[in-house]
């Protein structure tokens, strides 16, 4: 695609927009001085768009997740979530964390209830409701399970009901298969797509995984290394249910090629 | 586990180890009594449990317990009591932090036998400045171990809960008492064994009864059989508290991935 113009806006794109990221900085003031995470970052998030971001390592993925999510704020810039600036934490922001997050003390159904009673459902409905989410990760059978007793998958499955259960607009993954054997971590990608299109939600999803953000998303961002910038925006047209043998076809190696060459130039730059 | 399979270590349930454990220490003893060089400290086990006899009837050995349990007891209680919001408070506020944790690291390393006389200056003697004692010790256990554990709760946890729409309330309610739970539970177990070792400190202030300052009297006589008597009456009393503890550990911790801190 080399010589074609690149777009690094993507305000092409017709669905209304759901987050708007404008000219985002984010400066940390640390021991040896000023250190830019990211550095104006400008990006439209569209209803039920599936957003992967790749980078390398300190690029800054997750520090603009966490300004998205509330959790941390802008040096400069600004977040706009249904046209209101973003202020701290919402309900129309979930978050899957890679750490899985689950509370130990609490069994899975009582997990994605916490989720629920924080929207004010409570008792028996909050029961019934965390059980409808439990079905939906097919995890029912392990409703009154600890969290200890769960694998890896498990538990981000567990993690993931309960971010629905709070009925987000959108949804946040901090690169949430990362910490996942690959089989697992293939099964829950295509569980999560099954997800999504059902569900309609928005999701912003963050990985260090090229292919795995191909296989998942409609819109590939490409983040450049420190100071975190918007290297590139890659559209991928390979229409839904990519299965594994999507990841055979011409079309996706060429995208493969094609972006993992820009994540891996970003790489050396890291390494310089 | 050192070797792959069953050794004989595994084969003999742990039940009969503890039975095997006591009859060494058994042995060991009746070893110690019959050596001419430790004879005199260490009474055989007939002359031993017959003191219990001797310290009924000098109507002094459920006095001494009770007196003892009393103080460690109390001084546990308000120790926890003290403990529970300063560790909060050092979690919370870095100026209380900054002031009092090196203080708190400074005294717990003094053996409290040392600042024990200032305490009978200042409070008099009876059950007071035993209470002091044992609350001071308690306190400093307590309050360290709290307060690690507040600190040391995973941030993501306090994340998830916000960003699900969870209150300060919320999170302190919900997130950080559960989590900080199993460390609470550690201090109490730790507070128990200080309260116990700091026992014979405590009854140094002049007190008129208890296992410590029973030990201190028959010392001056000689009389080594009531003496251990007393000891292994201590050694008692300790592991069944903490055996008590850990049961309540077990029953209200299940959730954790480690225990035993």
């Amino acid at each position: 695609m080399a010589g074609e113009e690149r777009n690094l806006t993507n305000h092409d794109d017709s669905r209304p927009v759901r987050v708007k990221i404008d000219h985002v900085r984010k400066v940390f003031h640390t021991r040896k001085g000023e250190m830019v995470a990211l550095n104006g970052v400008t990006l439209d998030i569209h209803e039920n768009e599936f957003i992967c971001v790749v980078g390398p390592s300190g690029c800054g993925k997750s520090t603009l997740l966490n300004i998205i999510a509330g959790l941390s704020e802008p040096t400069s810039g600004a977040v706009y979530c249904d046209g209101k600036e973003v202020v701290g934490t919402g309900t129309d922001r979930g978050v899957v964390f890679q750490q899985y997050a689950l509370f130990p003390w609490l069994t899975v159904k009582k997990n994605v209830m916490f989720a629920l009673e924080m929207r004010g459902i409570k008792g028996k409905k909050a029961k019934e409701e965390a059980m409808k989410y439990l079905q939906m990760v097919q995890l029912e059978k392990f409703a009154e399970h600890y969290p200890k007793e769960l694998s890896g998958g498990m538990k981000q499955r567990v993690a993931i009901a309960r971010a629905y259960a709070a009925e987000p607009e959108v949804l946040l993954m901090d690169e949430p298969f990362g910490a996942l054997d690959a089989q697992t971590r293939t099964q829950l990608q295509t569980e999560l797509l099954e997800t999504w299109q059902r569900e309609k939600k928005t999701c912003f999803f963050i990985t260090h995984d090229v292919e795995e953000a191909i296989i998942l998303a409609q819109t590939v961002i490409i983040m450049s290394a420190r100071p975190g910038r918007i290297r590139d925006i890659v559209k991928i047209e390979i229409p839904y249910p990519r299965t594994q043998e999507t990841k055979m076809t011409k079309e996706f190696m060429d995208l493969k090629n094609e972006i993992w060459g820009q994540v891996y130039q970003e790489y050396l730059e890291v390494r310089k | 586990m050192d070797k792959k399979g069953k050794t004989m270590a595994d084969k003999i349930p742990k039940k009969a180890w503890l039975l095997i454990s006591f009859a060494v220490a058994m042995v060991l003893w009746y070893v110690l009594s019959i050596i001419p060089a430790t004879s005199r400290a260490f009474p055989n086990v007939v002359v031993v449990l017959s003191s219990i006899k001797t310290m009924i009837e000098r109507r002094v050995l459920f006095g001494d317990i009770s007196s003892s349990l009393i103080s460690v007891v109390l001084g546990y209680l308000l120790g926890f009591v003290i403990a529970l919001p300063v560790a909060i408070l050092m979690a919370w506020y870095k100026p209380v932090r900054f002031i009092i944790e090196p203080w708190i690291q400074f005294i717990r390393n003094i053996p409290p036998l040392a600042y024990v006389p200032l305490i009978v200056i200042a409070a008099g003697v009876g059950r007071k400045p035993q209470v002091i004692v044992i609350t001071i010790a308690c306190f400093l256990t307590m309050c360290i171990t709290i307060y690690q554990g507040v600190i040391n709760v995973d941030e993501t946890l306090i994340k998830a809960a916000r960003v699900l729409g969870a209150s300060d309330k919320d999170i302190f309610v919900r997130v950080i008492a559960p989590a900080t739970l199993p460390f609470i539970l550690t201090a109490v177990r730790l507070g128990a064994s200080v309260a116990l070792t700091t026992l014979i400190a405590a009854e140094s202030t002049g007190a008129s009864a208890g296992l410590g300052m029973r030990i201190r009297s028959l010392n001056n006589s000689f009389e080594s059989a009531p003496m251990l008597l007393y000891i292994i009456i201590i050694g008692i009393l300790g592991i069944t508290i903490e055996k008590l503890i850990k049961y309540l550990e077990r029953r209200l911790t299940s959730w954790q991935e480690k225990r035993e801190i």
